[in-house]
């Protein structure tokens, strides 16, 4: 199983309070933990990727393993201890500053 | 027995605030949304436990979501609690927060474009929801206006929206350019007497108005004159802040510009100023008393430049005749040292007997006259910075 950790928001409109977890199907990559994120959770659909561009919305980070993977093309594979279930899939959204 | 429904948007989540008629005593819920920028919260005049709300962020984009016992509960309209979230096929249900453009090649293919803040031509992005306005004859339709300006329905309780493109297929489009707080979609205005006649308000494009039900627009413009465009009476890029019309005379309309209080008596077709003896004609927002046609309420802001009300004194003025003749009102209002400001969706008015008028700042108090404007009291004072005030006057 795939784990992915949620910022407070996302847990809110998802009314979960943890970790999720997902049975992805096929090659682990950001594309495909965020369809089966989405497919489970629907309410969570455009907020994390655009609706229309699928694109990673500015505010949020993609972290894994102590990397940023937010840069990484969405069907990279993500690394091996996430598809093993080991690390967490992090979405992270960007601090306000202050 | 009657009473009143003060629904309330903030920077960081929405309040339901409700008392009996007499306006005395109120209990307040929420927050609702915790955390989130509520652009505004309306209810259904068909059914009034019937709420819908514009959630939205920075971080992660628009949500809407929906009440269906008074704001007590609420829940994504498609995704109730408890029920499938998906589809027998297992696909998804959720596409109540999707907004996106009409590009289709009958009505959206030319709607590619509009002014960007340099000059050139940008393309339509959207970024949320302003305004929801339920309709007045079903409580599954709902109008959204939203940033960058376009006009969207639902017809279906908010599970899926779908754009009335001939808005931006106004010739005028291109034109179209967004002020320094976004091109937001801001006023709907229904017509209860001709349910094909829509009234649109954009900042900063204008005013725009239909009859068929939304296929074709005109802009209804004629008689604003704005010194921060290039030409005063241009066709579109007037700053207009919001308009408001008595349900029963919807033909005579108010508008509250950048600069400048005007009415029209044709829906539009030629507008005159009333700013009358106001101390500044620069505000937000505008309203109508509910049983009193001509008589009509503003908050006057200092400028466009500091957005506070003249001299720190906090006043609604009125107009019992329609404009030009105001007089202040301020009992029960802070007359020295303040400094908020009242946004364009926060005031509103009830249909009890003597009309009640409410107002939200950005110090997040919420005010009330229960006397048509006489006297105000706080009944919150301490919320986030209010964006919108709606009320609903309960049988």
């Amino acid at each position: 199983m795939i784990r992915v950790a949620l910022p407070y928001h996302l847990r809110n409109l998802a009314r979960i309070n943890s970790e999720v977890q997902l049975d992805v199907p096929g090659p682990v990559t950001q594309r495909s933990v965020l369809n089966a994120l989405e497919a489970q959770f629907p309410m969570l659909a455009g907020t994390i990727r655009d609706h229309v561009t699928q694109e990673r919305r500015p505010f949020l980070r993609f972290f894994a393993c102590g990397e940023d993977l937010s840069l990484d093309q969405p069907d990279t594979p993500l690394p091996e201890k996430v598809a093993s279930g080991e690390e967490p899939f992090l979405v992270i959204g960007a601090i306000a500053g202050g | 027995m009657s009473g009143v429904r003060v629904l309330v948007g903030t920077h960081k989540g929405a309040f339901v605030i409700t008392s009996d008629g007499k306006r005395e005593k109120w209990d307040v819920s929420g927050p609702f949304f915790a955390g989130w920028e509520i652009y505004h919260v309306k209810g259904s005049p068909v059914d009034p436990n019937r709420l819908y709300a514009s959630q939205t962020s920075g971080w992660f984009g628009q949500i809407i979501q929906r009440s269906d016992d008074g704001g007590k509960t609420w829940h994504q309209p498609g995704l109730k609690p408890g029920e499938p979230t998906t589809t027998p096929e297992g696909f998804p249900m959720a596409e109540s927060n999707k907004f996106v453009y009409d590009t289709s090649p009958g009505t959206g293919k030319p709607l590619t474009t509009h002014q960007w803040y340099d000059g050139t031509q940008h393309p339509w992005e959207f970024k949320r929801v302003w305004h929801l306005e339920p309709s007045l004859s079903d409580a599954d339709t709902v109008y959204a206006g939203v940033e960058d300006a376009a006009l969207f329905r639902t017809t279906d309780g908010g599970k899926s929206w779908h754009e009335l493109a001939g808005l931006r297929g106004h010739g005028t489009g291109p034109k179209w350019a967004p002020g320094a707080g976004g091109m937001g979609l801001h006023t709907i205005l229904l017509d209860k007497k001709n349910p094909k006649r829509i009234f649109v308000a954009i900042s900063s494009a204008g005013a725009f108005r239909t009859d068929d039900g939304g296929t074709s627009w005109k802009a209804i413009t004629k008689g604003l004159s704005s010194q921060y465009i290039p030409d005063p009476n241009a066709e579109v890029g007037h700053c207009v802040h919001r308009i408001a019309m008595h349900p029963d005379r919807p033909d005579v309309l108010f508008m509250q510009k950048h600069w400048d209080v005007l009415r029209t008596d044709n829906a539009g077709d030629l507008w005159k100023e009333v700013s009358g003896n106001l101390p500044t004609d620069f505000g937000f927002v505008i309203d109508v008393h509910a049983h009193e046609p001509e008589t009509i309420y503003v908050v006057p802001i200092k400028s466009d430049s500091e957005h506070y009300p003249p001299d720190g004194k906090l006043r609604v003025y009125r107009s019992k005749n329609g404009g030009n003749e105001w007089e202040a009102l301020t009992k029960g209002l802070p007359q020295s040292n303040c400094y908020v400001n009242i946004l364009r969706e926060a005031m509103a008015v009830d249909t009890l007997d003597k009309c009640g008028i409410y107002f939200g700042t950005t110090g997040g108090q919420v005010y009330c006259s229960p006397d048509s404007g006489d006297n105000w009291i706080p009944i919150v004072r301490d919320l986030p910075a209010v964006f919108s005030v709606e009320v609903q006057t309960l049988a």
